[in-house]
């Protein structure tokens, strides 16, 4: 009453911020992270120099660019990381209606830099993908309609995130960009999934996917051909795929040294989806582990993180976020060895791109600061077992 | 939620209202005790997913290093070009003889373009092509076509060896070449109607589709491109050395005999297989000639007619065993009994009369109407049989239908039947006029008689299991029906077809070419020798059918099968039937001629 009354010295209860992020970020996952934007300084050195010298540009001036983009990146990821779920959430959802709008008046303003999809808005000195920047926004959006609907008297979250999603979709294949697409129905998926998708209906979904592949493969001579022209062991050694598992096998376990890969002059896109054959080829399989492992990393642990989590919101968040940035991650090195068909995605962090490493940046950030230590009130969960 | 609590328990409100409480504070306090509670049961269920979520995850990365350690494990093979002959070779089944010998294979060869804007110098090309190919091309219009704007040609379908490597030296890289399977014939003429032919169908630059033309090629046409069968060839019930010696014989025949074309078909009377079908004249399957007739050319006339299926022709005296077996079926005769034979015989307004006006009347037995071939006995026993009796029986032996042969000619070869049946038609079909079959059809007629008058169905495929058809005559009649042309054999009009040991049976037949501008021609025929062998346990049958032959060794012309047809047949069975594998049936040499030596 006294301090009320005479307004003594407010004293901070509060721990100061930075020692208190520093206790409670994720620190295996924030080392994951920087270890593997190095990795891909490191191969950007290799990789990209074919490229430079194509446009006829200093040998590293990518690597300086991509040096440029990394720090802002790690810049954001950081300041991002300090932000409360709640304050996330606000910056989240004005993030997505903004890169939302960006999507839709792309078919407008947008250039194809003669690659034949409508995805970037070119600024002279830069360009930016708006779809790399909605798919956080998206997740956060997601997550908080999720979350909101299971509370009483909630809104329908679940049908309006999904109808959301649809409404992306359709933009994305528009471009046309159905990696993208893909992505950010997964990310849906995965969050509807840990917010308690009825056991029943997925059930039926994946019966449904199973016996249309099967009746598909049975029917369609076509789809069959596709199915087994990637089944088969042959490939076509000209092909990205073909120079890609030659570049694997080239290097070995231990690679062909640094600087003497080949791949790198041959492959288009060595630089941004085929990096990890730049790896394979002049590092060998050991680097190639290491990455895995440092993507298995951020992954794993952070979902193992969340399931600690008793917040829905951040739950869900965190949870769509880990799901997307590992999925990204996997689909990329699985087109490499020939598990997945391919499809344009970049290997967050490693590959080459502005857009690509801030919003894996802004992906990451948000990551973290979902799975910082909190307080889980697991005395009163206790007690509220109790009191049932 | 089984029971639904209210959020606003009257009881508490009204007591806290009674206190001067806040009743909404109430509310509040059960809505976050009710969330609490729904937000443990979510995370208790979103424990296990996320679990099973970071399960999947480790698992793909590693099956993904998984896969990449084996990738890095193996060694790197040289780059090969991915050839896309995959795709084309082996894109269509062999055809093979009965013995498996190839009639029907495929070989690599390429195709000649141009990508006229590659062309260094158009002008040298063009008169380099004009020299190396002197009779399909000409410097001019090859020079006009590389220079007329558009960028890409065909030159030629296929390339010899010798034709690519001199295209290669030219050195222009303009010229490409694009691989072809092409389809070979390598016994060049030999069974040409059968196999009848093969073209290139859509074409690209990394191959082309070979799609069948005629023949069988046409009429297997899906089973021969049908992927899951490629490497089985297709086996047909043809016997190639057999094919070689009969089309080897009708040659010679019919140049002796002055014919302008010949058929001859050879058939197993127990499975219905075509052991060889021949028409002449013939032509090279690997080079088809232009279908494109002459004006004023019969069909006929082409080397591409096909004369033993789509060759309808009136067949003439061949046609009486027909009525004298339905005759003896039917218990109307026997094989003695005596027929009015006495010509000419009158019928209405119509005469018929016996070759040369012979009369061999007054009365002839039914044996010795089929041995002399009389027009006047085979008349009354077909009037005994009567017309719709005599048209259910032709119909039966199949001669009222296109042959079920699997020719893709073969639906088209309709017989001339007449659309009235009085009586005069049943006398002269029985004597095979007004009425004209293919001789394929007439051969499988024949076979229905000699299989014990079990029906035939005549096949190219190779066949192990004996025909099952209906029965169609009594096994009895049947042999009493090879009886009487094994007489025709050797009493009768085909006396020079008997071959020593095999036991010739069969009927000759002459019948005069209709003339397109009505009525018949007196001095061009068709002659037919159907013949049934060995005629005590008959095995195969033989038709030869002879157009328009004259045989010219005697005093006058003769036009006679007997003359013509019959020594052509005798000498085909005299070469095939030991290569059919049947024994001569020799004489028992008499014991005291020869002295048994043993030591």
């Amino acid at each position: 009453m006294t301090e009320m009354v005479y307004g003594s010295m407010p004293s901070r209860v509060a721990e100061p911020v930075l020692p208190r992020w520093w206790r409670t970020i994720d620190k295996w996952t924030l080392t994951a992270i920087l270890v593997l934007f190095g990795i891909g300084l490191l191969l950007g050195l290799a990789a990209s120099v074919p490229l430079a010298q194509r446009n006829e540009l200093d040998p590293y001036y990518y690597v300086q660019r991509q040096a440029a983009f990394g720090g802002m990146a790690i810049f954001v990821m950081v300041a991002i990381s300090m932000m409360s779920p709640e304050m996330v959430r606000r910056l989240g959802v004005l993030g997505f209606g903004l890169a939302f709008m960006a999507l839709a008046l792309l078919p407008v303003f947008g250039t194809d830099f003669g690659k034949g999809a409508v995805r970037w808005f070119s600024f002279g000195f830069a360009s930016v993908q708006p779809s790399e920047f909605l798919k956080p926004g998206f997740i956060i959006v997601s997550a908080w309609l999720v979350a909101a609907s299971g509370d009483l008297n909630g809104p329908p979250g679940k049908a309006l995130s999904f109808a959301l999603a649809v409404t992306i979709v359709l933009f994305l294949a528009l471009q046309p960009d159905f990696g993208q697409a893909m992505l950010v129905l997964f990310g849906w998926g995965v969050i509807y999934f840990v917010a308690g998708a009825p056991m029943l209906l997925i059930g039926t979904i994946l019966g449904l996917t199973g016996a249309g592949g099967f009746i598909a493969y049975n029917s369609s001579e076509h789809f069959a051909r596709r199915i087994n022209g990637f089944l088969t062991s042959e490939v076509d050694p000209r092909s990205q795929i073909g120079y890609a598992t030659n570049a694997i096998q080239e290097g070995g376990f231990f690679g062909v040294g640094v600087g003497e890969g080949q791949v790198k002059w041959t492959l288009p896109d060595a630089h941004t989806d085929f990096i990890i054959a730049v790896a394979a080829e002049e590092y060998g399989l050991v680097l190639v582990l290491v990455i895995l492992a440092l993507y298995a990393t951020i992954t794993v642990r952070s979902l193992y993180r969340l399931t600690r989590e008793r917040d829905p919101f951040t739950r869900l968040a965190g949870t769509g976020l880990a799901c997307i940035f590992g999925v990204q991650a996997m689909i990329n090195m699985g087109v490499a060895v020939r598990l997945l068909p391919a499809k344009g995605m970049t290997l967050p962090f490693v590959s080459y791109g502005g857009s690509s490493v801030i919003a894996a940046g802004i992906t990451v950030g948000m990551l973290l600061a979902m799975t910082r230590s909190r307080p889980q009130s697991q005395m009163s969960e206790i007690l509220a077992r109790g009191r049932r | 939620m089984t029971t639904r609590t209210p959020l606003r328990p009257l009881a508490r409100i009204l007591n806290a209202r009674a206190r001067g409480e806040n009743p909404d504070a109430i509310e509040r306090e059960n809505l976050r005790l009710r969330h609490e509670a729904i937000r443990d049961r979510a995370r208790g269920r979103a424990q296990l997913r996320l679990l099973f979520l970071s399960l999947c995850f480790f698992s793909a990365f590693t099956v993904i290093g998984a896969r990449m350690g084996m990738l890095a494990a193996t060694e790197p093979m040289e780059p090969r070009s991915a050839s896309s002959s995959a795709d084309i070779t082996a894109g269509r089944a062999e055809i093979q003889d009965r013995n498996g010998h190839v009639l029907a294979t495929n070989m690599m060869t390429h195709a000649l373009y141009v990508q006229t804007k590659d062309l260094i110098d158009p002008a040298h090309v063009a008169h380099e092509l004009a020299r190396i190919f002197p009779e399909d091309m000409d410097e001019a219009s090859l020079y006009k076509r590389f220079t007329d704007g558009r960028s890409f040609l065909w030159v030629r379908k296929v390339l010899s060896p010798e034709q690519m490597q001199q295209v290669h030296e030219i050195g222009d890289p303009g010229l490409l070449f694009g691989p072809r399977e092409m389809r070979l014939y390598p016994n060049g003429q030999l069974a040409a109607h059968v196999l009848g032919g093969a073209s290139f169908g859509a074409e690209g630059v990394d191959s082309a589709e070979v799609i069948g033309v005629a023949g069988i090629e046409k009429a297997m046409d899906a089973r021969l491109r049908d992927p899951s069968q490629a490497g089985v060839p297709v086996q047909l019930s043809l016997d190639l050395t057999i094919q070689s010696a009969i089309e080897d014989v009708l040659g010679t025949g019919m140049a002796m005999m002055n014919a302008k074309g010949a058929a001859a078909v050879l058939m197993d009377v127990q499975t219905g297989e075509i052991v060889s079908l021949a028409s002449l004249p013939a032509f090279d399957p690997n080079d088809r000639p232009n279908p494109v007739l002459p004006k004023g050319a019969e069909p006929g006339d082409s080397p591409l007619f096909n004369r033993a299926v789509q060759g309808v022709y009136e067949l003439g005296s061949a046609f009486k065993i027909f009525a004298a077996a339905q005759a003896m079926e039917l218990g109307l005769v026997g094989p003695e009994t005596m027929v009015d034979a006495n010509a000419p015989m009158v019928w209405g307004k119509f005469k018929i009369k016996e070759f040369e006006n012979h009369n061999y009347g007054p009365l002839l037995s039914v044996s010795d109407v089929i041995a002399k071939s009389s027009n006047v006995g085979t008349a009354h026993i077909a009037l005994m049989i009567g017309g719709e009796r005599q048209q259910a029986f032709l119909k039966e032996m199949g001669l009222f239908d296109p042959s079920p042969v699997e020719l893709i000619e073969a639906p088209y070869a309709k017989p001339i039947v007449p659309k009235r049946w009085p009586d005069i038609t049943t006398i002269t079909v029985s004597y095979g006029h007004g009425i004209a079959a293919s001789p394929l059809s007439l051969a499988t007629a024949y076979a229905t008689i000699a299989n014990g008058g079990i029906k035939v169905t005549p096949t190219l495929l190779k066949r192990t299991e004996p025909m099952e058809g209906a029965r169609v005559m009594r096994p009895e009649t049947a042999a009493e029906a090879v009886k009487m042309l094994r007489r025709v054999v050797t009493e009768g009009t085909a006396s020079l077809g008997e071959v020593p040991g095999y036991n010739v049976a069969g009927k000759t037949g002459t019948a005069e070419k209709p003339n397109p501008q009505g009525g018949y021609y007196s001095d061009r025929v068709v002659n037919t020798f159907a013949a049934v062998f060995p005629a005590d346990n008959p095995r195969y049958v033989l038709t030869v059918t002879l157009d328009e032959p004259v045989e010219t060794t005697g005093p006058k012309p003769r036009r006679t099968a007997g003359w013509t047809a019959v020594p052509v047949a005798a000498e085909i069975i005299r070469r095939a039937a030991p290569l059919l594998g049947l024994k001569p049936q020799v004489d028992p040499v008499p014991p005291d001629g020869l002295t048994a030596v043993s030591n």
